[in-house]
């Protein structure tokens, strides 16, 4: 915790002072932090969520008094290793395309029997609270993916059309604003106010950034995972709220993933 | 006993072929099901952001870059669609321009109820007081906007028309249409006006 606090203010000072080329100098602190966690990535607080996360999936919890070991993530029951990295996929018994986080809710209602209100009633932590139980999941799932790179499946039709929605949800225009996703990070170099944009229609910047997620925001003091990180972005377009694990969420990560294909997985990463 | 197959080649041939005729499962994920389904706990009223008029949908299809005839039509139809104040005068004062240009605040669905009035939100994406170090890049500088162009009357009509309604100038522009949404008021938009054009203001000094 005491690691976790100081890299936070160290980061938050970093983040809230923005003195003349303040980005640059941002940016370039930023890096050299996530420099020292890929040597050593036990001092990202993130892994105390991907820790818990481990003790959740095999925690016996629910009406159904079961762990979710025998959750299938794409590669067979509890085989989490590498999942990640194929994800998001079609599933024939859900019958639909599920992202990471989707997934976790499907199998904690069929395999524990929680009600799915009940799972996504508050899948976001508040700034500076620990990790949800969804995020601590997808946290520890993720990071079981570290290294690899993302190998997204196309081989089923509703993968295709999962990829093609997502694609086109990202290019489209609307709300009091008209936003679409390509607003902000359709080209190279931008940024709104200090903060940098990823030109996400741009494999080599996709690459970079989509296996960050989940990452810990230091400016949030805590981890924040790609439902989220969507979520968010909606809101700011001055959106409703998306519904949580909805299929544009899914159809979006398809079209990130898809553009990041062949990019490592550095997830939980850290953000500012 | 002879019935049950043919039921059984009903109720499996049909949608095999049903599936089949649409097209390897097309029909199942359109856009707007995607759209509808997503947002399905948001209320009617906050439902209603998620349809597009037909600059929108235009813009979305061509990823801004519109045929020609399609281009005309949206600069014909959003020059309509501009509303210019009833005294004639376009600039405001400078001052409430700039806090106006500074405050981000508005139309997030955690803006409601609203405490405060919207406003124009400009540093997020543009350069203006050369003092302002935190500005954004998506869209260009207007550092001494007014002063490279000499304040000229036709330059201040221009502004105001570039903030109440870009697609007038530029068809599929990327920046808000801030007066024809509703999202600003005449008169906050001539306090931009001036904000950008007045050779008092910090933007041309």
């Amino acid at each position: 915790m005491r690691l976790r606090r100081s890299l936070a203010s160290a980061l938050a000072c970093l983040v809230l002072v923005v003195p003349a080329a303040a980005l640059d100098e941002t940016e370039k602190e930023l890096e050299r932090y996530r420099q020292m966690l890929k040597d050593d990535p036990w001092s990202n607080p993130a892994m105390l969520d991907a820790d818990r996360g481990e003790a959740l999936w095999k925690e016996k919890r629910g009406p159904s008094n079961a762990s979710l070991e025998a959750c299938d993530l794409g590669k067979g029951p509890d085989k989490v290793e590498g999942a990640f990295a194929e994800l998001p996929r079609y599933f024939r018994d859900a019958d639909r395309v599920m992202d990471l986080e989707t997934r976790l809710v499907w199998c904690m209602e069929k395999l524990q029997g929680l009600a799915h209100a009940d799972i996504v009633k508050r899948p976001y932590s508040k700034a500076n609270q620990a990790g949800t139980e969804l995020e601590a999941l997808a946290t520890y799932v993720a990071s079981k993916s570290r290294g690899l790179k993302y190998q997204p499946s196309l081989a089923h039709a509703k993968e295709k059309q999962a990829l093609a929605v997502g694609e086109a949800l990202f290019f489209r225009r609307q709300g009091p604003m008209d936003f679409s996703c390509a607003t902000c990070h359709a080209d190279t170099g931008r940024r709104i106010r200090l903060q940098s944009l990823p030109f996400l229609g741009k494999p080599e910047e996709a690459r970079k950034v989509i296996g960050e997620w989940p990452a810990y925001r230091v400016s949030q003091g805590t981890v924040m995972t790609m439902q989220h990180r969507i979520a968010d972005c909606y809101w700011q377009m001055r959106l409703p709220l998306i519904d949580y694990g909805s299929d544009a969420t899914v159809a979006l990560g398809m079209y990130l993933v898809n553009q990041a294909k062949g990019g490592e997985i550095t997830a939980p990463s850290i953000k500012r | 006993m002879h019935r049950l197959p043919m039921v059984a080649v009903v109720v499996i041939g049909v949608p095999v072929v049903a599936y089949l005729l649409l097209g390897r499962g097309h029909s199942a994920m359109s856009v707007d099901d995607v759209i509808k389904s997503s947002w399905a706990t948001a209320t009617p009223e906050w439902q209603a952001r998620l349809s597009q008029d037909e600059t929108q949908r235009v813009c979305s299809q061509y990823r801004n870059a519109p045929p020609p005839g399609l281009a005309d039509a949206i600069l014909a139809r959003e020059k309509a669609a501009i509303k210019y104040p009833a005294d004639g005068k376009l600039m405001g004062d400078w001052k409430r321009g700039e806090q106006l240009a500074q405050s981000g605040y508005g139309g997030r669905f955690t803006d409601y109820p609203p405490r405060t009035a919207n406003g124009g939100n400009c540093y997020a994406c543009h350069q203006m007081d050369g003092k302002e170090l935190s500005f954004g890049t998506l869209g260009p500088s207007l550092r001494e906007y007014g002063k490279i162009r000499k304040y000229g009357a036709d330059d201040v009509k221009a502004v105001y028309e570039r903030i109440y309604n870009p697609h007038a100038t530029i068809p599929c522009a990327n920046m808000p249409r801030m007066g024809t949404s509703g999202f600003l008021t005449i008169d906050q938009i001539k306090d931009l006006v001036a904000f950008v054009m007045s050779p008092e203001s910090p933007v041309n000094k």
